[in-house]
C-alpha cells in the first residue's frame, strides 16, 4: 500500500475533473474544488418534522453547497409531506429560493393529487412560478402509481413539458414515528404507464438503486430512455461505477439529497468509484442539464 | 490521519474467494484514505449459525487477513446458544489466532445468560466486542424496537450488559440504528462506545453523539460491503464538529481500544 499521508489523501482526484481537495483544510476535513461545477437535483428547503439539522435554513444550505462548488440545486419544500395547503408550500418554496437561493436554488414545486382542484397546483408550479418541474411524494399523499389520478397526472405533465421528480422514500423506515409509518412508493407501475407517455421525464430521488429488489426494475425503467437516477440513497462500494454497468451512465444524476443527509456523502461516492473525466462531468453535470433542456 | 473502519464484511463484495474480497475492500479502502479495516463474517451470512457455520464463516476470515495483516483486523463470529462452541472458537481465534474483537449478530439477545461467558471470557482476552444492536418500528401497537428479530439486540440491553462487565471493551452496533434513542440508551455506560456505521448518513449523528457521548466514544465505521466507505465516512468528515473529534473518531478511539490486544499479540501501531 501506498504510504498513506493527508496531503496524498486529499488530493485523489477523480479523473482529470479532479475533485480537489484542500491540502491546507481542516486535518482531513474534505473541501473539493470542483473544476466542473455540480448540478444536485435533489436538495430540501425548511425543516424535517423530527429534526432540526444543519442547513435546514436555506441560507446555511446554500452555504454548504456553494463550498462544494454546487452550481444549481433543485429543490423541494419538506412541508409538501404533511402539509394540506400545498399553493401556499409552493408559494414558499418559490420566494425562498428567489429570495435566499443566491440564483443556485430551482424550485420544484409539490402536487398532491389526492387534494380537491389538484390540477390548479400544477398549472401555478408551471405557470405563475415558472417552474421546470413538480416533486411527488406518492406515499406520504397516500395514492399508488397504478390509480387513475396518476395516469391523469402523467397527462398534464407530459402537456407541460415539466420534470417530473418522484422521491421514492424520505427516511428508513425501520426509524420512523410508530403513529407515521410510511413505505416505500412502489414502482413497478410504471414499466405498464411509461409507454402511454413517450415525451414524460421521470427522476426518481431517494432509491438505492443496487438493491437487489431494486436493480432489474431500474434496469428496464431507464432502458426506456425516460427515467432516471439520483446517487444520495446509492450505497455499497464503488456504488456509482457499479451502476453504470447496469443502467446507461446517462441515465445517473448527481443528487445529494441536503441537508437531511451529510452533502458529503454524495460528494465522497463520487471519489469512491473509478470513474473517467467523461462519466464524472456526465454524472455531475452534463446528465442533468440534458434533462432540463 | 489514520483512518481506520470498525465495520467491513466479505458480503456484497466484488471476487470469488475470500482473499479476492478482501483485496476489493482494501483497493476502495485505499481511494478513501483508509489506512485499516476490521472484518468480520464470512462470504454466506445465517441468521443463527451452528456451530459449523460460524466456524466457516471465521475461517473465511482467517484466510482473508492472512498476509495482508498490516491493512486488516478480524473480529470472530460467535453464535450464544453454543456457549461451548463459542468460547472455543474464541479461544483458537482470539487467544490462539490473530483475531482481536468479537462480532455478536442476532441469534441471541445479548442480555441473556448465555451471553454472560462470552463477554467476561473476552474482557479477559482483552478483545473488542462489536454487538450489532437495532432499534426497528414494528409490533402491534408499533414501538421502537417491536421489528426486531428474535434474537436482535437493543442498545437498551447492552447497556443492561455494559453494568455487569465494566471492563468489556463494548460497541453498540449501528447506534442502534434509531440513533437518536440509541445514543441516549447508552449514554450513562462510559465504557460503551457508539458504532455508527450501517445506516443512513442523516445529518446530525455524528454531532448528538459527540455532545452526549464525548467524541473519545464515537467510533467511525462503514459497514461495507452493504454500504459505501464514502456514505459513512461522510457522517464524520461532514459533521460540525472539531477537527481533534473527528481525528478521535476516525481512528483513535479504535486504536485506542484495540491497543492492549495488540501490544499482547506484539503487534506496535
Amino acid at each position: 500500500m501506498k504510504s498513506l499521508t493527508r496531503r496524498n489523501f486529499l488530493s485523489i482526484p477523480l479523473g482529470a475533473v479532479a475533485l480537489q481537495f484542500d491540502g491546507d483544510a481542516l486535518a482531513e476535513q474534505v473541501v473539493p474544488r470542483a473544476s466542473e461545477e455540480a448540478v444536485d437535483v435533489n436538495v430540501q428547503l425548511s425543516r424535517w418534522s423530527c429534526r432540526r439539522v444543519q442547513g435546514d435554513e436555506t441560507l446555511g444550505l446554500v452555504k454548504q453547497l456553494r463550498r462544494y462548488g454546487v452550481r444549481e440545486a433543485w429543490a423541494g419544500s419538506l412541508d409538501s409531506l404533511l402539509h394540506k395547503d400545498i399553493s401556499g408550500v409552493n408559494l414558499r418554496l418559490a420566494d425562498e429560493c428567489r429570495a435566499h437561493g443566491d440564483g443556485m436554488l430551482l424550485p420544484f414545486g409539490a402536487v398532491n393529487p389526492t387534494l380537491p382542484d389538484w390540477e390548479e397546483d400544477l398549472r401555478r408550479c408551471h405557470e405563475e412560478l415558472k417552474m421546470p418541474g413538480i416533486r411527488l411524494h406518492p406515499n406520504y399523499h397516500g395514492y399508488r402509481l397504478d390509480e387513475p389520478v396518476f395516469e391523469r397526472l402523467l397527462t398534464l405533465v407530459e402537456e407541460r413539458n415539466l420534470i417530473l421528480q418522484l422521491a421514492v422514500g424520505m427516511e428508513d423506515p425501520r426509524t420512523q414515528l410508530p403513529f407515521l409509518r410510511v413505505g416505500a412508493v412502489d414502482l413497478e407501475p410504471l414499466s405498464r404507464l411509461l409507454p402511454h407517455f413517450p415525451q414524460v421525464r421521470i427522476i426518481l430521488l431517494n432509491v438505492n438503486a443496487l438493491q437487489s429488489s431494486s436493480l432489474e426494475l431500474l434496469e428496464a425503467l431507464t432502458r426506456t430512455g425516460q427515467v432516471y437516477c439520483e446517487i444520495s440513497w446509492l450505497e455499497g462500494l464503488g456504488g456509482v461505477g457499479r451502476l453504470a454497468k447496469s443502467i446507461s451512465l446517462s441515465r445517473i444524476l448527481f443528487g445529494s439529497y441536503a441537508p437531511i443527509f451529510y452533502f458529503e456523502a454524495a460528494w465522497l461516492k463520487m471519489q469512491e468509484s473509478p470513474l473517467t473525466q467523461q462519466q464524472i462531468r456526465g454524472i455531475l453535470r452534463e446528465n442533468a442539464k440534458r434533462v432540463i433542456g | 490521519m489514520r483512518i481506520w473502519d470498525l465495520h467491513c464484511h466479505l458480503s456484497a463484495v466484488e471476487g470469488d474467494t475470500p482473499g479476492e474480497r478482501i483485496d476489493t475492500l482494501l483497493r476502495y479502502a485505499d481511494r478513501m484514505g483508509i489506512e485499516r479495516i476490521c472484518v468480520f463474517m464470512g462470504t454466506q451470512w445465517k441468521h443463527d449459525p451452528l456451530p459449523e457455520d460460524f466456524r466457516h464463516q471465521n475461517d473465511e476470515v482467517l484466510t482473508a487477513i492472512r498476509g495482508r495483516e498490516d491493512r486488516a483486523f478480524g473480529f470472530v463470529y460467535l453464535n450464544p446458544k453454543y456457549l461451548q462452541e463459542s468460547l472455543a472458537e474464541l479461544d483458537r481465534c482470539v487467544r490462539d489466532g490473530p483475531m482481536v474483537g468479537v462480532k455478536l449478530w442476532v441469534a441471541q439477545r445479548c442480555n441473556t445468560p448465555a451471553v454472560e461467558a462470552i463477554f467476561a471470557r473476552a474482557g479477559d482476552l482483552k478483545a473488542v466486542v462489536y454487538q450489532h444492536t437495532w432499534l426497528k418500528i414494528g409490533g402491534a401497537p408499533a414501538y421502537s424496537g417491536g421489528g426486531n428479530l428474535p434474537g436482535e439486540s437493543t442498545p437498551q440491553e447492552l447497556a443492561e450488559v455494559a453494568i455487569r462487565h465494566p471492563n468489556v471493551r463494548l460497541i453498540c452496533g449501528h447506534t442502534g440504528g434509531d440513533w437518536e434513542p440509541g445514543i441516549r440508551a447508552i449514554r450513562a455506560c462510559p465504557h460503551v462506545s457508539a458504532g455508527i456505521g450501517g445506516s443512513h448518513p442523516t445529518r446530525g449523528i455524528v454531532e448528538m453523539a459527540v455532545r452526549e457521548l464525548g467524541a473519545e466514544r464515537v467510533i467511525y465505521g462503514s459497514d461495507a460491503g452493504g454500504r459505501s466507505y464514502a456514505s459513512q465516512l461522510a457522517k464524520v468528515i461532514g459533521a460540525d464538529i472539531s477537527e481533534p473529534e473527528k481525528t478521535l473518531i476516525l481512528g483513535g478511539n479504535l486504536q485506542r481500544l484495540l491497543r492492549p490486544i495488540l501490544k499482547q499479540k506484539g503487534i506496535s501501531l
